[in-house]
């Protein structure tokens, strides 16, 4: 492409314009549309893949208007949960696509004031320094735990981390922070390697407890443990909302807070994270100074699962007498395409019984801030989620990434439903309890 | 843009959520899964998404008052354009129709509206130990509806026959807006065979509303088999071969090597890379004859050959091995932005010539040329790849396409093997057929539809529709509307 070229093609123009070739890669063999969450619930093709594809094609050739309210309406309704991408034979890079346009439609149109404050808050202030994300979650937690429910529900912070306005959204958040200063857990037995964790914003605040659950059964299987320090935010969120350069900043820094130490793998246990992190290649593709470290960074990240269903589990788990279903992260299944780890890691656990649910790698409608952009569509798309995860009859649905995490436990609570939603790796780790203290399956289930 | 009177009583029947006519979102029917280079791209003037039979015959009488032409559409795979409105007017997307109705095992049947998805359908008669046999490698998108108005085929129809051999009973919206029921559960309805001559009408003569289909018992084994071979001349006397041996495979499908190379960078299906061709060839039926057939089979390509022969051993292989099969299509966007699929049939003995000269014509048009296709009926699917930003790539590929039609044609084949006639192949039709055949297929078109406004331009060539036929259809439309056009 030539320079001017990339200033502007039809109606996009400026920085991050979508890639005119991955646009025109799509055949629209329709291949795509059964898998879309979207499209499954509308039946309309503008809210498919293969429709939306189209549309910024019609942008690219100057046919449709950047701001078109229907083009802007279905970059804000699709999910970026990536299953079209998963499927397509053609191999369609859409969230790259779809990143790019939502960045085009951020940068030209016209932002509320109000909105671009919360934007501002959000993007600048919060997420783009851990320090400051963890003081807002600690008074947060004050709030909830005082009672001051409905300063809480004013607060902005709440939405921005994807905990919703609607009080059943409140996750019960930990009652400790993981704060990495470069320690280092070592492994228990034969040491067959050493990783570093990533610990990310909502996982260490919120689901803390997932990482010392992920601490303990990496360790327990071998593996040195690092928390580097100096790492934050992957940027996900940034990314997906349109706003890449502060995405990019995130990622600069997370780079060099990793590059140096050289280890086997950077662990992720957050599927969102994961998928961002291996897409920094991508993401910093444009800037010279840092294209190359990228994408070596992005070459060692795995997701905890996938690590450890390759590496295979050197130590052998407890039972678990428990009935689960699995629930597939958007970002762990279509963005990753890792499916079959999860199953074996679940399934490697004695006496315990996995029970498939029904259309298990559709979205639920978390994706990350979608629930609070898009609430009637992620609302229909939780009822359907849970309905198929509960139609197994399954005690606890577990899952893989903390935006699930907290929609479906969102969504049972809101039913009246006591059932446990799990982190897959907590899992493992009440296996490995069950192993050591030989405890009743019946407080395992406790949650 | 419709009119906003026809809008408002297309919402008035329908409810508003379910007519769609602001231009920004008609844009994305603008195209089914052919090439929009080559069959163009039309905007329909208003679409309606109706949930019921008496939705649909709402719509029929509406435009059928306003004189204003009507397309189905299911899931718009279709390869031949003829989902597309183009003379604009309504189009009655299908889509939200999609409910399975009835399963009955005993009387071995389905009742299921249009819309639903093909793998729907078999995904859930599995659980009974049942399957719809069509299986058009478009089948995880592609509808019943779409399936029947193609009469549809796929790689499975070498043993169970096409979607018309699977066709109990249908349930149609007229062009005057009538309901009516055609066949039953039982096979042997008495009279015209007016399911025959529904199933294949690429939505010309009614509208689909409903479909009693056949089941089929799932078979007790099934064996995959993959055969690579130095040289598609080789590949195709092995299907000779197999089927002058007497067996039938369920299916015998060939891939060349520009098929496996993209096939391989989508999925890493597990094809070797270094074959010139190869065939996948599945058996399935008792226990002890898959067996038999399976070594009778793999003798019969090492003979032929065969530098490997691999029978895939775990379900997962076997699926995997079908995954890159269907999605062949889709993945040529991987070696080329645009390509044009020739559907067309030869008799078998004729697959290696033919073969041969698709590679002179490629050769001649210097446009790459991959081969993937039903080799067991000589169905083949020569195609075409291009880019239609490259100046002069659209003729080159026309006439190409065009040489091939011709040359099948010659050694006695057919111009469609199963995309449909559409827009894209009508033109050919006179190679094939006499004035007389076209006339009297002319003539049931007008009895089921004499104001042509079912999928206008589809199916009958152009040179008659625009002469004899369009005038019919004037003198029709100015005698129900009671003006006279100049
Ligand atoms: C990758 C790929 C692979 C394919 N492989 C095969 C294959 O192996 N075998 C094969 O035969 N085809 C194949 N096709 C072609 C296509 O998928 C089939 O023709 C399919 O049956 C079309 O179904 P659809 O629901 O997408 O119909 P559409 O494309 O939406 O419509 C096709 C035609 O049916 C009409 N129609 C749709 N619904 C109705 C209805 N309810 N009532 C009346 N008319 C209706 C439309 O007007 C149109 O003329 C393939 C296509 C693709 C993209
Ligand atoms: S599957 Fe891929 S090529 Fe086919 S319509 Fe969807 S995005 Fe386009
Ligand atoms: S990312 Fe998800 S919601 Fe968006 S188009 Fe693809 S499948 Fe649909």
């Amino acid at each position: 492409m030539t320079a001017e070229s990339e200033e502007r093609l039809g109606n996009f123009f400026g920085r991050n314009i979508p890639d005119v070739n991955v646009i025109r890669s799509c055949v629209h063999c329709g291949f795509c549309l059964p898998s879309c969450p979207t499209y499954r619930l509308t039946k309309r093709e503008r809210s498919s893949p293969r429709g939306r594809i189209w549309l910024m094609n019609q942008v690219s050739i100057g046919n449709l208007e950047l701001l078109d309210p229907i083009f802007e309406e279905e970059m804000s309704l699709c999910l970026n949960c990536r299953a079209c991408e998963a499927v397509c034979p053609s191999g369609v890079k859409y969230g790259e696509i779809l990143e790019a346009s939502r960045a085009q439609i951020e940068e030209h149109r016209e932002t509320p004031v109000a909105e671009k404050a919360a934007r501002g808050l959000a993007f600048n202030v919060l997420f783009s320094d851990m320090k400051r994300f963890r003081v807002a979650s600690h008074a947060l937690k004050l709030y909830q735990r005082s009672g001051v429910q409905s300063a809480v529900r004013k607060t902005k912070l709440l939405n921005v981390i994807g905990l919703g306005e609607s009080e059943q959204m409140l996750p019960e958040l930990s009652d400790r922070f993981t704060v990495p200063h470069g320690e280092t857990i070592a492994a228990l037995g034969e040491k067959r390697g050493h990783v570093a964790l990533f610990t990310g914003c909502i996982m260490s605040t919120a689901y803390a407890g997932v990482h010392e659950s992920t601490i303990r059964v990496l360790t327990r299987n071998g593996f040195d443990v690092t928390l580097t320090a100096d790492q934050g935010c992957c940027g996900a969120l940034h990314v997906h909302a349109g706003e890449p350069d502060g995405g990019r900043k995130l990622a600069r820094a997370n780079i060099e807070a990793f590059e140096k130490a050289g280890f086997d793998a950077i662990i992720v246990n957050a599927a969102g994270c994961g998928a961002a992190l291996k897409e920094y290649g991508h993401l910093l593709k444009d800037d010279p100074s840092y294209a190359d470290r990228a994408t070596a960074f992005s070459s060692t990240v795995r997701d905890v699962v996938e690590f450890l269903g390759d590496a295979g589990l050197s130590a052998t788990p407890g039972p678990l007498n428990w009935t689960v279903t699995y629930q597939e992260p958007c970002h762990l299944a279509h963005a990753q395409r890792v499916t079959k780890q999860p199953r074996a890691l679940i399934t490697a656990i004695p006496e315990l019984t996995l029970i498939e649910m029904p259309e298990s790698s559709l979205c639920c409608g978390s994706a990350g801030i979608y629930n609070l952009i898009q609430p009637d569509m992620s609302s229909a798309l939780l009822t359907r989620k849970l309905d198929n995860a509960l139609s197994t009859g399954a005690e606890a649905i577990v899952s893989a990434n903390p935006g699930c995490m907290l929609q479906l436990a969102a969504g049972l609570r809101a039913r009246g439903d006591r059932r446990p939603v799990i982190h897959l790796i907590e899992l493992l780790d009440r296996a490995y309890a069950a192993a050591e203290s030989a405890a009743e399956p019946e407080s395992a289930a406790a949650d | 843009m419709a009119q906003p009177a026809v809008v408002a009583q297309l919402e008035a029947a329908l409810g508003r959520d379910s007519v769609l006519s602001n231009p920004s979102e008609l844009t994305v029917y603008e195209y089914d899964g052919s090439d929009e280079a080559l069959a163009g791209s039309h905007r329909p003037d208003v679409v309606v998404l109706p949930q019921t039979a008496q939705q649909v015959q709402q719509v029929v009488k509406i435009a059928r008052a306003m004189g204003m032409p009507v397309t189905a559409r299911g899931g718009g795979t279709g390869l031949a354009g003829g989902a597309i409105a183009v003379q604009g007017g309504i189009l009655v997307a299908l889509t939200k129709m999609d409910r399975i109705l009835e399963i009955n095992t005993r009387d071995r049947y389905a009742l299921v509206e249009p819309g639903l998805i093909n793998l729907d359908l078999s995904q859930t008669t599995s659980r009974d130990g049942y399957f719809f046999a069509p299986d058009p490698s478009s089948q995880r998108a592609c509808t019943i509806g779409g399936n029947v108005a193609n009469n549809s085929g796929g790689p499975h129809c070498l043993k169970y026959g096409v979607t018309v051999n699977h066709i109990l009973g249908l349930e149609v919206v007229l062009p005057d807006g009538e309901l009516l029921w055609v066949g039953g559960p039982s096979p042997d309805v008495p009279g015209v065979d007016l399911t025959g001559i529904l199933v294949g009408s690429e939505g010309t003569l009614g509208i689909v509303t409903k479909a009693m289909v056949r089941l089929t018992r799932s078979p007790e084994a099934t064996d995959v088999l993959l055969a690579a071979f130095p040289s598609i001349e080789a590949a195709s006397s092995a299907v000779s071969a197999i089927i002058a041996a007497g067996v039938l495979p369920t299916a015998l499908e060939m891939m060349d090597a520009l098929t496996i190379t993209a096939v391989e960078s989508a999925y890493h299906a597990g094809y070797p890379r270094d074959a010139a061709a190869v065939l996948l060839i599945e058996i399935d039926g008792l226990l002890e004859v898959v067996a038999e057939n399976t070594r009778l089979i793999s003798v019969i390509c090492e003979q032929q050959e065969a530098t490997e022969v691999r029978v895939a051993s775990t379900q997962e292989e076997r699926d995997l091995l079908w995954l890159g099969r269907k999605a062949a299509l889709g993945a040529m966007g991987r070696l080329a932005p645009n390509y044009y699929l020739q559907d067309t049939v030869v008799p078998r003995t004729k697959l290696p010539v033919t073969l041969q000269r698709v590679e002179e014509i490629s050769k001649d048009y210097k446009l790459p040329v991959a081969n993937v296709f039903h080799a067991g009926d000589g169905n083949l699917h020569p195609l075409i790849l291009f880019d239609r930003h490259k100046p002069g790539d659209i003729e080159r590929v026309l006439h190409a396409g065009t040489e091939m039609i011709h040359w099948c044609i010659e050694v006695g084949g057919a111009v469609s093997g199963e995309h449909g006639i559409g827009l894209e192949k009508k033109d050919f039709l006179p190679l094939v057929f006499t004035t007389e055949d076209l006339a009297a297929m002319a003539g049931l078109k007008l009895s089921f539809d004499p104001l042509q406004l079912f999928n206008p331009e589809k199916v009958f060539p152009s040179g008659f529709s625009c002469g004899e036929v369009s005038a019919l259809r004037q003198q029709a439309l100015a005698a129900r509307l009671g003006i006279d056009f100049v």
